[in-house]
């Protein structure tokens, strides 16, 4: 082949493959502009002002539904869940709130890549501190009281191995501002003896108090319920095979998702209630993979979100192995109940 | 000491030595190479840099899962790049057709990624495009050797790493431009991705000559035990048994990166700059470090790159605030033992055996470094992550003291 021939179908090649990646890139713009636009036959969605002490036991959660709106933090009446949602205006990713205090998880679209930022909110969603995020957002939790948070993220920490995954948990005061951003500097005791290792992996963060929390700890290709301790920095384990627990409002049980052993490789999780005095086991009606920290409606009822049309839909299920699921809120995800 | 390049029979009567005839050192299918692996490294660090957020951001899924793959696939990697060497060694047009093949391989996977939306689905998709990968790696690189006039495939080597590193440091950027122009379409990243890696193997297919071999007699083809038959060569068992002994004691790059963050109490959302670090003073090194390789011995360069590496490891250890200075270290490790290996390797063995000579060398490194990875990971877990850099770090210096006089007795080249 002459060098001009080469060229010639370098030239041609170009122009073809070039042409194939501007047509994905503009078909993938013109979706983008059509999320913007509202569905017909989904929920009203409209901008309004969003308090955490507004009166009336409400959900807060970030809405999916396509139009305007799309992502940002949305309330409805929890007696009235199909009504009009009520949107903030502010974006998030991940959000909870609890007694006046919200915390969002936010992406940061710079020109070169994305950067995520964690931003401490008060009743009425101003900002009152940020702090930088190492990674990808994946769960927020506040205490009871309002005055802990705690976010995790996932880190891909070389980008050459690719496929490196671990995740950074990290607990504020919101009084002091005093913040502990690696969790996994706490010391660990695991079955009732010291233990360090450099694979320790900590996520999933749910509050009992301002003091003690309960979080997932990854170890060994094992992972761990671990009951924490933010003034004594100690991670002591308390059972096997529990991912992303959510502490029930009584402080007597634990929903969590459990890789069931007879469930595919691909879609391990189910749902299961731990009871934290005998330490039995229920599992959920929910008998789909659930690859979410659920969330306490009250002391017998739990949210989670399953993948849906728009992203993602709430569910719920008796905590107790009875009933059956239903769904609750569709294009929804990162709940919270205020009131 | 060394016998640099001296006992080398055949290369031409050295022109290139008088100054300002450096022009030539650098022959175009070099070039066309290193060209080549840019595009394809633009293509699969556009997938590598988006992945985690598809993954958790698009998917909903945690992505930890992956991790589990890993071990697995540096496994059958490093025998696959075995399978390409001798592959590579085993006929006329060889060299090219082994890596068209590795090329096209990992060029498939990217629009495959459109279709997998499963943990374990992505991780197969990714094992695939990793056999690509290796077995694209040695007949490439003994292209490169076959390419280049023994006395300077330092600097050649230098050249196509700097060309390589560059592509992987601007497929980020392409990849978050597309995720920009489009809110979050990774369907759009992945195919973009798909086009300029096939581009990367349509600039192979033009532009990179099949490696004529200079023998007219065509010699029996050897066979995959032949590989290892290789290590009788005295120059090239020195070099693999070195190459893999100084790699059981090189931590890898995310330990050393958790190291240096924890050690030094850096700000965690600064973590994923560090990779960045390295990559940048190894793209800025590998020319300069692999010309120098040239000038006083490949041999001798590898051992001081792994110097450098003992100071940042000195430096860790010793909680210097100067993270920079780390970084420019780690880079300067690889500038001047990753090409530079190469390079030496090539100049151990005879120009028909270039595939399975660079792929043996390379995958006793790997596997040595996998192997401290395992051993480095336990060391972590039982005394602490200091304690267990400060064990490396002294097997390091005891094994570069080994290296240097196990290297020193053997020249540099193989008579051909």
């Amino acid at each position: 082949m002459k060098n001009s021939t080469r060229l010639l179908v370098l030239l041609l090649a170009v122009v073809l493959l070039g042409g194939i990646g501007t047509g994905a890139v503009l078909y993938a713009a013109d979706r983008a502009d059509r999320r913007d636009q509202e569905q017909a036959g989904g929920p009203a969605v409209r901008s309004g002002s969003v308090s955490l002490r507004a009166p009336g036991r409400q959900l807060v959660f970030r809405n999916l539904a396509w139009g305007p709106h799309r992502d940002e933090i949305a309330t409805v009446p929890a007696g009235q869940l199909d009504g009009e949602r009520t949107a903030s205006g502010l974006k998030c990713l991940r959000f909870h709130a609890a007694s006046g205090t919200g915390i969002c998880l936010q992406a940061v679209h710079g020109a070169l890549d994305d950067s995520y930022r964690t931003v401490l909110l008060d009743a009425e969603l101003h900002e009152r501190h940020v702090f930088p995020a190492a990674g990808i957002p994946t769960r927020a939790r506040v205490s009871p009281s309002g005055h802990l948070a705690a976010w995790t993220v996932f880190v891909s920490g070389d980008s050459y191995a690719g496929t490196d995954f671990s995740t950074r948990t990290a607990i504020v005061d919101t009084r002091t501002w005093a913040l502990d951003d690696n969790l996994e500097t706490y010391a660990i005791v695991k079955d009732g003896h010291p233990y360090q290792a450099h694979d320790t992996n900590i996520w999933g963060v749910t509050f009992a108090d301002d003091t003690r929390f309960y979080a997932t700890l990854a170890t060994g290709g094992q992972t761990y319920l671990v009951q924490g301790d933010v003034t004594g920095r100690t991670l002591t384990t308390l059972h096997q095979n529990v991912e992303c627990p959510s502490l029930s409002p009584d402080g007597t049980r634990i929903a969590y998702k459990k890789r069931a052993p007879e469930a595919s490789a691909d879609a391990p999780w189910r749902l299961y209630v731990l009871d934290l005095r005998t330490m039995t086991e229920t599992r959920t009606a929910e008998q789909r993979n659930i690859d979410d920290q659920a969330l306490w409606a009250d002391d017998g009822t739990l949210l989670y979100s399953l993948p849906g049309d728009f992203g993602a839909d709430l569910w719920s299920t008796p905590a107790d192995g009875t009933g059956a699921p239903r769904q609750l809120l569709t294009a929804a995800v990162a709940p919270a109940y205020l009131g | 000491m060394y016998l640099a390049d001296s006992r080398d029979t055949k290369a031409p009567a050295v022109p290139d030595q008088r100054p300002g005839r450096r022009v030539a050192a650098v022959p175009g299918t070099v070039i066309a190479l290193g060209a080549v692996s840019l595009v394809t490294d633009v293509s699969s660090e556009m997938v590598s840099a988006v992945l985690p957020l598809y993954v958790v951001a698009g998917l909903g899924l945690s992505p930890l899962g992956f991790g589990l793959l890993d071990g697995i696939n540096n496994g059958v990697g490093a025998l696959v790049r075995l399978l390409g060497g001798h592959l590579a060694d085993r006929g006329g047009r060889g060299p090219k057709t082994v890596a068209a093949v590795g090329y096209g391989l990992s060029a498939l996977c990217k629009p495959l990624l459109l279709l997998a939306h499963t943990v374990p689905l992505i991780g197969t998709v990714l094992a695939v495009d990793r056999t690509g990968k290796g077995l694209r790696t040695a007949p490439r690189d003994a292209m490169i050797s076959l390419a280049t006039a023994p006395e300077h495939r330092g600097r050649a080597f230098g050249v196509h790493r700097a060309m390589d590193t560059t592509g992987a440091l601007l497929g980020p950027l392409v990849a978050f431009a597309v995720l920009r122009a489009t809110v979050d379409g990774y369907d759009a990243v992945f195919a973009v991705s798909g086009c300029v890696a096939a581009l990367g193997v349509l600039v192979l297919l033009l532009f990179v000559p099949s490696a004529r071999r200079t023998a007219v007699d065509p010699a029996p083809k050897p066979a995959l035990r032949d590989s290892l038959a290789l290590l009788r060569l005295p120059g090239l068992r020195r070099l693999a048994v070195c190459a893999a002994l100084l790699g059981l004691t090189t931590v890898s790059d995310s330990f050393l990166y958790l190291l240096l963050q924890r050690q030094l109490g850096l700000a965690t959302h600064l973590f994923p700059l560090l990779p960045l670090g390295t990559a940048a003073a190894f793209l800025l090194l590998a020319v300069p470090l692999g010309a120098l390789a040239d000038r006083i011995g490949r041999r001798r360069l590898f051992l001081a790159g792994h110097v450098l590496l003992l100071l940042a490891y000195a430096l860790v250890l010793g909680h210097s605030s100067a993270v920079l200075l780390v970084l420019v270290l780690h880079g300067g490790f690889y500038a001047a033992t990753d090409g530079v290996l190469a390079a030496a390797a090539a100049n151990a063995a005879p120009d028909d055996r270039q595939g399975s000579a660079l792929a043996l060398v390379g995958t006793g490194q790997a596997l040595a470094r996998f192997v401290c990875s395992l051993g480095f990971g336990a060391a972590w877990s039982a005394w602490g992550g200091h304690t267990a850099l400060a064990v490396t770090a002294t097997a390091l210096a005891c094994t570069a003291v080994t290296t240097y006089f196990l290297l020193r007795s053997s020249a540099d080249e193989v008579a051909v």
